[in-house]
């Protein structure tokens, strides 16, 4: 493998990674602070993108807004779901939130296919950031893949940004030790968690808006981000936003190369890392925490 | 001994949740009065019901496997399709192209699924709560891409049965499950097999330190007891169970497939427990019944119209009310309604 | 005993749930025949056209086959081969159908056809072309009204080495259907003196294919030969455009590459070359009939899916017409289905040995959101099938 062929799988490893860390990190917040299990998360990934593809006729080349318009919507949707639906499931032992949120999925599945039915759309990338840059005669890398991994960067130094620097970070770091205590310290943790998941929510969603132009939108898209998303978690590490960071690039690159040296076996790929990370590490790469 | 004190001290913990080694109502005469129900059934059901119930049996057998972790032992796992799975896979390799007898396939395929057990076990059974929901379910995607996108698995397709397992000394067939009612018979044995296996297993000293372990493991601990070995000997036997199911479901459909080890399939089984009511092996029997006429029900045409193609969305929330309203199961049905008669609040103990 | 009583509740009502439909049936009358197509899930529109353009078919008829009334069971296959033997005995065993037609995914075709086998029920198969059916699986019973995998993918390897390509390479899913097709393609190129240097595959339905995109930039092929259907084929077609290399490697594939798709691959897929049993605009009197008749009566265009199962219609009819729609004459009636000469839209076609389609496949281009036809890459091509006993 040449110099430039490596470099340019590195690029791709690296946007691939990136992309899931914003789906897992929205995972891993639920999970870490309110000890949700939620198998719907890849669900609110689909509704990303096809949020994407249905507000692109009206916003046209206006990409950043459709974007913002997107996760706000995504965010409101969230806050809601959470009221009528989530908020219950806190008490729950984990079997039962296992089921509630499978049956979800169903819903949602269903949901969107007599919404806006099984067809696969496209979703056209921006005028802005049409074409790409030639890699010295290998082949053109497009721009809206730098676009995607400029995105998800931004995202994750702004979260880190909000949980360790604002009050509401301070809050929910508090709420995932002891919450309790927060509660007894005269925080409203109720809406608290509200806010938490609809954060959740719209880190999904935004993550499947940037990614709708490069995977395009079908049924089904869902399923196969959360499994992966899975696996991110408990490889970083339950709660852990910054071991979400480090699982993602891994997977990505463990995906990513196993592609190219290993065809048959690189879907395994992914477990056989995870596997070997248990055993040297069984509560994930870092401890929870941010 | 320090082990005998810790089993009296998790004994004297268990009585005020469900306990599945207590004595249901009506002992052991009704499950072999419904045993003897169902061996009468085929002189009066038609040949398609016949294979409804020997379909159901099965995934009763692999309900039953499930709550030996889940209901008795608190292991919540999600990726238990992997083991019904290798059984099914390693039953379609292992006959070839002439078939095998039954007496080398049924020590195969369990044992293929008890070694997986092990290997996963050893893994991930230091892993705790939410933790080992998820790495459970990743191993079973783990070894749904091994059969998925290798040759040897057969690919995406899945791989067929050409010739059904018989059981034969020297040249007289005693039984060929290419057969409808010997299969339908060996099914049936199978399943009452594999209840007695379970209520015994879970009556003895050895079902008493899973119920320990269930109730309050630290405890356990505290008190003396090695909890791994424990749990990893109800993984192995809950795993070499499923692989007995997997058996027979790939005799059955002539047919296996990696969606069998998908986790829908895991999540199906744990609907069917939470159906018919953690804690109670009637209810997993119960539970995939009431879970699998459920399903040909929202996806009959004949009786729901239009509405048979939208299952999902109907499927998905009568899961939702269910586990909403009837945390306890069918099983729990009966005390339920009458804590709602009585106007006691729902979680009082019985 | 409370539990006692709701299993024996359940089962009662259960046991009436299962026999109701047999109840139901006289002992003669209709023809009947069991539909078993994907309505749910990605595959819903491919299932949808072909039950369209099959009862087209009857319709035109007038609602008769072989002089009998039709009568329609349906089952959703929801693509899952691992449902498919419960859901093909739905039909074969609790509604008592005579007729089998489905499905789309080869898995659950597959899974029909051993059980067509193992009950001797009629199966006309519209879409799924997994070689194994007309290959080792083959039996009278079965015949199929669409393609096998390997077909296109020959037909475009001819083309390719027409073209002078000498060097080439083939990527798709990890999946039975994906490994025929490549490998008629690489039989067609290797015919006419070309090679395939490399195969690449990634595990379905993956779609994250820039790792094997650098590569193919890396390795630098006249050609590259794709099998994606679906969502995969439209990320495919855009990330190879995307990547550039659609200006200076060909891109090649069967029609399921551009077939449905074009209006999500918009510019990315224009002049690509494909080929399949059928181009939207055959300018035949009897395409043109059947896309008008088809536009009236369902409001949307024909495609090949919806050809698939007129043909499929036409197939059993003209078996019927054989044998004076008497069922009872099930094996001349299969024989009878084998020996027709189908008058489809695509062009008449009759059917191999092995029951599968000895049919004319079309190059076709894509200008605009169409598939336009260009020639005839390979005139009445019939599929080896390899491994069939008849």
């Amino acid at each position: 493998m040449s110099t430039a062929t490596f470099l340019v799988q590195c690029l791709n490893a690296v946007q691939y990674g990136l992309l899931l860390f914003l789906v897992a990190s929205g995972l891993t917040l639920i999970f870490g602070i309110m000890g949700v299990i939620n198998l719907a998360h890849g669900s609110f990934y689909m509704l990303g993108a096809y949020l994407a593809f249905a507000l692109a006729p009206w916003f046209g080349d206006w990409f950043l807004t459709r974007l913002v318009v997107g996760v706000a919507l995504a965010a409101i949707f969230g806050y809601l779901l959470e009221w009528v639906f989530f908020s219950f499931l806190y008490e729950r032992d984990h079997l039962q939130q296992v089921l509630l949120t499978y049956a979800l999925i169903l819903v949602f599945e269903e949901l969107r296919s007599l919404a806006v039915g099984n067809d696969v759309h496209g979703v056209a990338a921006p005028g802005w950031l049409a074409g790409g840059f030639h890699l010295g005669g290998l082949m053109e890398y497009p721009w809206y893949r730098v676009f995607a991994s400029a995105a998800c960067l931004v995202v994750a130094l702004a979260l880190y940004a909000v949980v360790n620097r604002t009050r509401l970070g301070m809050m929910i770091r508090a709420g995932a030790s002891n919450r309790d205590m927060v509660r007894g310290l005269g925080v409203d943790i109720r809406r608290l968690y509200r806010i938490v998941f609809a954060g959740g929510v719209a880190l999904a969603a935004l993550a499947g808006m940037i990614a709708a132009p490069l995977s395009s939108v079908y049924p089904g898209m869902g399923s196969s981000v959360l499994i992966i998303c899975f696996v991110v978690v408990v490889i970083g590490g339950i709660g852990s936003i910054t071991g979400a960071l480090v699982a993602s690039l891994l997977v990505g690159f463990v995906d990513t190369f196993g592609k190219v040296f290993f065809a048959e076996w690189s879907g395994v790929g992914v477990y056989v890392l995870m596997a070997v990370v248990l055993v040297w590490r069984p509560e994930g790469l870092m401890k929870r925490g941010f | 001994m320090a082990s005998d004190a810790a089993l009296v001290d998790a004994h004297a913990e268990v009585g005020a949740l469900p306990d599945i080694g207590r004595r249901e109502a009506g002992g052991w005469l009704v499950p072999a009065a419904a045993a003897v129900a169902l061996a009468a059934l085929p002189l009066v059901v038609s040949p398609y019901a016949q294979d409804l119930i020997v379909r159901i049996a099965i995934y009763a057998i692999f309900a039953l496997s499930l709550e030996l972790l889940v209901g008795a032992t608190g292991l919540v796992s999600l990726g238990h399709a992997a083991f019904l799975g290798i059984g099914a896979y390693v039953t379609v390799l292992a006959s070839g192209d002439s078939g095998a007898s039954l007496a080398l396939l049924v020590p195969l395929a369990m044992g293929g699924a008890a070694a997986y057990a092990i290997v996963v076990g050893a893994l991930i059974l230091r892993t705790r709560g939410v933790y080992f929901i998820m790495v459970t379910l990743a191993f079973a995607q783990m070894a749904y891409f091994v059969v998925h996108d290798t040759k040897a698995g057969g690919g995406s397709d899945g791989i067929f049965l050409y010739a059904k397992p018989t059981l034969a000394i020297g040249a007289q067939t005693l039984l060929d499950l290419g057969q409808r009612l010997p299969l339908y018979y060996t099914v049936l044995v199978m399943l009452v097999l594999t209840y007695a296996f379970i209520a015994l297993l879970l009556g003895s000293r050895f079902g008493h330190a899973l119920a320990g372990i269930r109730v309050n493991e630290q405890r356990m601990r505290a008190a003396g007891f090695s909890t791994t070995p424990y749990k990893l000997a109800a993984f192995v036997v809950a795993g070499a169970l499923a692989g007995l199911a997997g058996l027979l479901l790939a005799v059955k459909d002539g047919a296996v497939n990696p969606e069998l080890l998908s986790w829908h399939e895991s999540g199906a089984v744990l609907l069917m427990l939470i159906f018919g009511g953690i804690g109670s092996l009637r209810g997993a029997v119960l539970g995939a019944v009431a879970f699998t006429l459920l399903k040909e029900l929202f996806q009959s045409e004949a009786l729901l119209g239009s509405l048979a193609s939208h299952w999902q969305l109907t499927l998905g929330l009568t899961i939702i009310a269910f586990v909403a309203a009837l945390p306890r199961g069918l099983i729990g049905l009966g005390a339920r309604v009458r804590d709602l008669a009585r106007g006691r609040a729902a979680g009082a103990s019985p | 005993m409370k539990t006692l009583r709701l299993a024996c509740a359940s089962i009662g009502a259960a046991s009436f749930l299962i026999a109701a439909p047999a109840f139901a049936q006289g002992a003669s009358g209709p023809v009947k025949i069991g539909l078993m197509l994907p309505y749910s899930g990605t595959y819903a529109g491919l299932g949808n056209a072909i039950e369209n353009g099959f009862k087209l078919y009857v319709q035109e008829q007038g609602g008769k086959l072989g002089g009998r009334e039709v009568q329609y069971f349906k089952v959703d296959d929801e693509s899952e081969p691992s449902k498919g033997t419960d859901n093909v005995n739905k039909l074969i065993k609790r509604d008592n159908v005579d007729v089998l037609v489905g499905t789309v995914h080869s898995g659950v075709a597959l899974a029909m056809a051993k059980a067509a086998k193992d009950n001797n029920t009629l199966l006309i198969i519209p879409n799924a072309g997994a070689d194994a059916i007309t290959g080792p699986m083959c039996a009278a019973n079965i015949v199929r009204s669409s393609f096998s995998n390997w077909q296109p993918g020959y037909a475009m390897g001819v083309v390719a080495a027409q073209k002078g390509i000498k060097r080439a390479m083939t990527i798709t899913w990890n999946y039975a259907a994906g490994a025929e097709s490549t490998k008629g393609f690489t039989e067609g190129l290797e015919k006419g003196g070309g090679k395939v240097i490399k195969d690449l595959n990634l595990p379905f339905p993956n779609v994250e294919f820039q790792a094997l995109l650098t590569e193919i930039a890396a390795q630098k092929p006249d050609a590259v030969y794709a099998f994606f259907a679906g969502g995969g084929a439209v990320k495919f077609v855009k990330d190879y455009a995307a990547a550039g290399l659609d200006k200076s490697i060909p891109l090649y594939g069967p029609g399921f590459l551009t077939d449905g798709t074009l209006e999500a691959q918009g510019a990315s897929a224009q002049k690509m070359l494909t080929t399949l049993h059928y181009a939207d605009n055959l300018d035949t009197p009897r395409n043109n009939a059947f896309r008008k008749a088809y536009a009236l009566a369902y409001k949307a265009q024909a495609d090949v899916y919806a050809v698939q199962g007129y043909d499929a219609a036409q197939i059993l009819a003209n078996g019927l017409k054989a044998v004076g729609g008497d069922l009872a004459k099930r094996d001349q009636l299969a024989a009878a289905m084998r020996k027709t000469v189908v008058d489809s839209p695509r062009g008449k076609f009759t059917l191999s040995a092995a029951g599968n389609p000895v049919q004319d496949i079309y190059l076709r281009q894509v200008n605009g959101n169409n598939n336009e036809l260009r020639s005839i890459a390979v005139k009445a091509l019939a599929d080896p099938a390899r491994g069939c006993k008849l």
